[in-house]
């Protein structure tokens, strides 16, 4: 059965919730909050990628003339212990004070150490000038495998190496050595009839959402403090920000705003500790925002990487083995989702014989965050581009190569616990059977430009997590719906659209809205992939529990037992009786009842998305220049809510993904310092380099959701950067292993051909 | 952004009033999409800024088939690719100012400002050097001419005294059987600062012989690299492919480029070579047309 | 001297979606800064700061342009039209009908730019082709959408005006 018969609201097309705002200018972003007698505040950052602070002098700043407040490391409490900040599990808050204030030590170049507020951001940003900082600058680690070279220079003296809960006994860069395993490697590389093996560099890349960084703060006289952020979290925001400022959580109320683009660089907190301790100092609310330079250089980009793949296959294209070794930089202060990258790195295949070391590294570089699927493109960068290198060698077909090894449940996956039901197979037999793959390449392109086709297989996990959503019945038989899901993409629609379904009301009746710390319970960052997933779950249960709640009055009310009360869509009838939901909201208003519930729910999500992408490309080899003319992508997305959405989060995946492969990477000087902190210079894909991405949505229910949802968010940005290298592959004979793989690397690995 | 003047002077000697008594505190602003990010980042030290579009003989633009092409200082990109006359005996120009920046940035950016900037991937000046085309400056002292090629002088430097500004930018008349080409190289499909840039002109007589051939390139040396050699190779014979490929072999060899986040030095002497024979191509097509 | 020359803050009367409007604006704001923070046209978003992104275009004489690469100043008696001066809730252009009904935007913060700046296309070329729409868009970053949406909001705008 498909979707659209299945359901009466679910796998439509409606318009969002918040989409009028958002086409007429209305909608209130971080740097749009306007509050009475605000004041701006601005950071001073460090020009050193690694430095000593040995004094702070913010006398000559303080003079000028519409300044309220500076403050530095010292103005920031002392902070231990940690904190739940969602998907990266718990964060080290001493490691994220530091991370907001450096203390002692400068650790990246634009590591904030010194923060003014004025009366306009324009006298804010000359203080800073004014603002003298004595440093005594360090020996820069910028590169990962350098960092952990025995006598590379320590970022972080306390750091020692956790190898399964073993600490190292010196000092090191080397924050963690994570160790997956399963079967017999050995034996397996001796059973194959071929073996690959081949090494990758990655640079740091960065989420690039359009709005950067921007929140305010008010930090009352009585103790209670607003923070209005642009966050995947509000929850997140508040804990981090209690813990960071050492204060009571209670007193915490983070109100989210619109949220222009986050891919998990806005889970962490970065400026509303600062606005906070700022709005104390100046006693007036404080707006922070930040410019694009800030963003690039000081927020959370995704870790730059060395990796190495082995696999082995049979003569029949077989897996009988497969290793990884991958190093990832985690920047300032440890955890660059090496865990996931791990778990990712084989995933779309049933391994008998693996072994995964995976390196969490420190190095002077910005203190890494998620950015879409954490950690798994560039593993699975690797391990997809030797697996169509095995499939060359051994004549195999590279579809019928992934088919034939693919993952399906029961099958075992790093850290556990083995896969339900996942719908790889099917991605790559709906690749298989795509408009795309049946159409013969030309090999030719424009000015004798050479084509070639390329595919890969890509996973990401679901993460479940907490949601809290209140419904409120209002006497017009609409229902408001209160939800603590920050929306980035469209959520609101897609969570109004699964509790339409389970309410039995139109779309048009629900009305979600976002709402603050202290209006909802406990909710879990939008990240994850888990929003229409996790949030989704809330709403049916929560839809569940109004209408138990209305079957109980309507027992009173119509005087019949509340069994005896049959529900069909919108309709509850019992014994004669016969109301519309519409009639009833009046009937209880007339009644003196109030129809709400709230709910606050985990799912379980053991499942996973999975993608398979084709992708033609021309290649000018006179320049090394490669353009994307083709591309398909095709996904299992369980079941689709808002196919529009899926769609997009399908197609702005691919968009990042060929940045990734392409264009986009930082490039830093021997010294640490950031060369292309601009988006002239960090080069994110234009409408002309993003061709139509075709889409092709693969429906496996994921058994662990009423509706069958899966996330769909990230994993389409995992396949892109494979793929594409595949098919420069193709049309080129060249395998790069080096993202980007920018004109003068294409040009180059040519000239060496 | 540091505290800033503004002024909006309507003529000439207005504005070299200004820009005598504050000297090079004083900057004439254009189109300001360089200026104004350049200020607000503290890479250019400027006080007052002297709004040059009030000015009539910044904004001129006008085409005579006998005299040529005057192009006023702050003359925004757009309409200059917007411009009939242009489009038809200027082709290198509509190439060169339909790249620069977004279609936003054409909106205001002008191909004087571009040229005052000075910038050695500037995409305007390698055209403007193979049109042979010429400025008018005019200071305390008066007035006076200079090729563009001769006009910067530095990486954001050039020949303009403190007291002077860039009044126009002059195009010789078109030929018969000439053509013009800007190629630049880029990483993207747009937006990109020029990792190589050329411009050229090819000028035929009747027998389909080279007369006369420009070569400027952008970004493989401190300034916008004017490459006689290239172009007078051409003069005197047939462009054949071989013709062509020798002239773009010397362009590369003249090019000095330095590797920084952009694009290698080898790369960049190799798209000199690769980008010189394509838009010698282009060009020959159009004076052929 | 003949030219007055301004410091401190200077008084602009400009014409914003329709309405005369006179404010005061130091010389160094740039006109983003003066459209969000002094007339609270807060539609126009600032993503980059060096005219690389197109989150704050207007069309400001008939002309796009990115307002963080405007001085406040030079606006003095021109005539502006942001995101709110485009249409408005009850009353939305086509073009804004459509980017809702096409999912032409997930964040939402691009997307007030790549309104202004193709109903600038539209009104100078209202059929254009896709790569016309394409390079005349290249100035706007998207992160979210791949832009494969926005254009389908753009070519179903210009399907129903054409054949209207």
């Amino acid at each position: 059965m498909t979707t659209e018969t299945k359901y009466r609201v679910i796998g439509t097309r409606p318009v969002r919730p918040d989409g009028v705002d958002k086409v007429t200018g209305r909608a209130i972003y971080g740097a749009d909050v306007v509050l009475p007698r605000m004041a701006h505040g601005k950071v001073l950052r460090s020009p050193h990628a690694h430095a000593r602070i040995l004094s702070v002098d913010t006398t000559q700043a303080e003079a000028l003339a519409g300044v309220l407040a500076v403050i530095c490391g010292r103005d920031m409490p002392a902070v231990s212990g940690m904190a739940a900040a969602g998907e990266g599990g718990d964060m080290n808050m001493r490691y994220a004070s530091n991370n907001v204030m450096a203390h002692d030590k400068a650790l990246y170049e634009g590591h904030a150490v010194a923060a003014v507020v004025a009366t306009s951001p324009h006298i804010a940003k000359e203080a800073l000038k004014l603002i003298k900082v004595e440093y005594e600058v360090l020996p820069p680690v910028i590169d990962v495998r350098k960092a952990m070279e025995p006598n590379a220079p320590i970022l972080l003296e306390d750091l020692r190496t956790d190898t399964g809960g073993v600490k190292s006994e010196t000092a090191s860069n080397i924050a963690a050595h994570l160790i997956a395993e399963e079967g017999d490697i050995e034996k397996g590389f001796a059973d194959a009839a071929v073996v690959v093996e081949r090494e990758f560099t990655f640079q740091t890349v960065h989420q690039g959402y359009i709005e950067p960084h921007a929140c305010a703060a008010e930090w009352r006289a009585d103790g209670q403090i607003t923070v209005w952020a642009s966050t995947q979290g509000s929850f997140a925001v508040r804990q981090q920000c209690a813990a960071i400022l050492q204060h009571p959580i209670g007193q915490l109320k983070v109100i989210p705003t619109e949220i222009g683009g986050g891919f998990g660089g806005k889970i962490p907190v970065y400026l509303e500790p600062i606005a906070a301790v700022l709005s104390r100092k100046a006693q007036r609310p404080v707006r922070m925002v930040m410019d694009r330079t800030e963003v690039l250089m000081a927020t959370g980009p995704t870790p730059g990487a060395y990796i190495k793949v082995k696999m082995g296959a049979d003569k029949n294209g077989n897996i009988t083995a497969a290793q990884g070794y991958l190093a990832y930089e985690a920047g300032a202060y440890p955890d660059s989702f090496i865990g996931a990258g791990m778990t990712c790195l084989f995933a779309p295949y049933n391994l008998k014989n693996v072994r995964i070391d995976g390196f969490d590294v420190v190095v002077n570089k910005p203190s890494s965050t998620a950015y879409r699927a954490p950690g798994a493109p560039i593993a699975e960068f690797a391990s997809e581009t030797v697996l169509d290198e095995i499939a060359e060698t051994l004549g195999i077909d590279r579809l019928a190569i992934r088919a034939q090894n693919s993952a399906k449940e029961g099958d075992w996956r790093p850290f556990g616990p083995p896969y339900t039901r996942i719908g790889h197979q099917e991605c790559v037999a709906a690749a298989q059977a795509s408009a795309h793959w049946n159409t013969p390449l030309v090999r030719e392109g424009k000015d004798g430009k050479k084509r070639g086709r390329g595919v890969a297989s890509g996973y990401w996990g679901n993460w479940d997590g907490i949601s809290s959503c209140i419904g409120r019945l209002n006497p017009n038989g609409t229902v408001s719906l209160l939800e603590g899901s920050t929306d980035i993409g469209g959520s609101r629609a897609s969570i109004a659209m699964q509790f339409a379904e389970a309410f039995g009301v139109t779309y048009e009746q629900v009305h979600p809205a976002v709402v603050d710390t202290d209006t909802v319970d406990y909710n879990d960052v939008t990240g994850g992939s888990r929003t229409t997933f996790g949030t989704g779950y809330a709403v049916y249960k929560l839809a569940k529990k109004m209408q138990g709640e209305i079957v109980g009055q309507l027992a009173g009310l119509w005087d019949v037992p509340a069994e005896s009360i049959t529900i069909d869509g919108s309709s509850y009838s019992s014994n004669g009786h016969s109301a519309t939901i519409t009639q009833l909201a009046k009937l209880f208003e007339e009644n003196g009842i109030h129809i709400n519930a709230s709910i606050t729910a985990k799912g379980s999500n053991l499942s996973g998305a999975f993608a398979t992408h084709i992708v033609d490309v021309e290649v000018d080899e006179e320049t090394g220049k490669v353009d994307i003319v083709r591309y398909t992508a095709i996904q299992d997305a369980g079941t689709a809510i808002h196919p529009s959405y899926v769609e997009g989060q399908m197609q702005g995946g691919v968009a990042q993904g060929i940045g990734w492969a392409l264009s986009e990477g930082y490039v830093y000087d021997s010294e640490g310092h950031l060369k292309n902190a601009t988006l002239l210079d960090y080069r994110m894909p234009t409408s002309l380099d993003v061709p139509p991405i075709e889409t092709i949505i693969v429906e496996v229910p994921n058994p662990t959701h009423p509706y069958g949802v899966r996330g769909v968010g990230e994993v389409p940005i995992v396949p892109p950067c494979a793929a594409i290298a595949n098919a420069i592959h193709d049309a080129t004979g060249l395998r790069l292993r080096d993202l980007p793989m920018s004109p003068s690397r294409v040009w180059e690995a040519l000239e060496k051909q | 952004m540091r505290a800033i003047q503004y002024a909006a002077p309507r003529s000439l000697g207005d504005a070299v009033a200004i820009l005598q008594e504050r000297g090079n505190k004083a900057r004439i602003l254009a189109g300001g999409t360089d200026l104004i990010v350049q200020v607000g980042e503290d890479a250019r030290d400027v006080d007052v800024m002297v709004d040059g579009k009030h000015i009539p003989e910044l904004m001129e633009l006008s085409f005579d088939p006998e005299k040529g092409l005057t192009l006023g200082a702050a003359v925004p990109c757009y309409r200059i690719y917007e411009h009939p006359e242009i489009k038809k005996h200027y082709p290198g120009l509509v190439d060169s100012t339909s790249i620069i920046g977004g279609t936003g940035i054409q909106g205001r950016a002008s191909v004087g400002g571009n040229l005052c900037n000075s910038g050695p991937a500037a995409d305007s000046i390698p055209t403007l050097i193979a049109y042979g085309a010429t400025v008018r400056i005019v200071g305390a002292n008066g007035e006076r001419t200079v090729p563009v090629e001769n006009f910067c002088t530095a990486p954001g430097r050039n020949v303009l005294a403190a007291d002077e500004l860039l009044i126009s930018i002059h195009l010789p008349a078109p030929s018969a059987h000439s053509g013009a080409c800007y190629l630049r190289f880029i990483p993207r499909n747009e937006m990109d600062i020029a990792v190589v840039g050329a411009g050229v002109s090819i000028t035929l007589d009747d027998n389909g012989i080279v007369t006369a051939a420009r070569v400027a390139l952008a970004a493989v040396a401190p300034t916008p690299l004017f490459v006689p050699e290239a172009g007078d190779s051409l003069v005197g014979k047939a462009p054949t492919e071989e013709a062509i490929a020798a002239a773009a072999e010397i362009a590369k060899n003249t090019a000095r480029p330095i590797s920084d986040m952009r694009g290698t030095a080898e790369h960049r002497k190799h798209l000199v070579g690769v980008l010189t024979r394509r838009a010698l191509h282009r060009a020959l097509e159009r004076a052929r047309a | 001297m003949a030219v007055q020359i301004a410091s401190g803050k200077v008084a602009i009367s400009a014409t914003i979606n329709g309405e005369p409007q006179t404010w005061l604006s130091e010389p160094r704001e740039t006109l983003l800064e003066a459209l969000r923070d002094r007339l609270g046209l807060t539609g126009c978003k600032e993503g980059c700061s060096n005219g690389n992104c197109g989150a704050c275009n207007v069309v400001m004489d008939g002309r796009l342009v990115n307002t963080c690469c405007v001085l406040a100043v030079e606006a003095q008696e021109s005539e502006i039209t942001t995101v709110e001066g485009l249409g408005t809730p009850d009353g939305l252009i086509p073009l804004q009908k459509n980017f809702l009904e096409e999912a032409g935007l997930q964040c939402g913060v691009c997307t007030p730019g790549f309104l202004v700046a193709t109903k600038a296309l539209l009104d100078k070329n209202p059929n254009p082709t896709d790569d016309e729409i394409r390079w005349w868009l290249a100035g706007n970053l998207c992160r979210c959408t791949g832009y494969d949406k926005i254009l389908n909001a753009i070519k179903k705008t210009i399907a129903e005006t054409t054949t209207e």
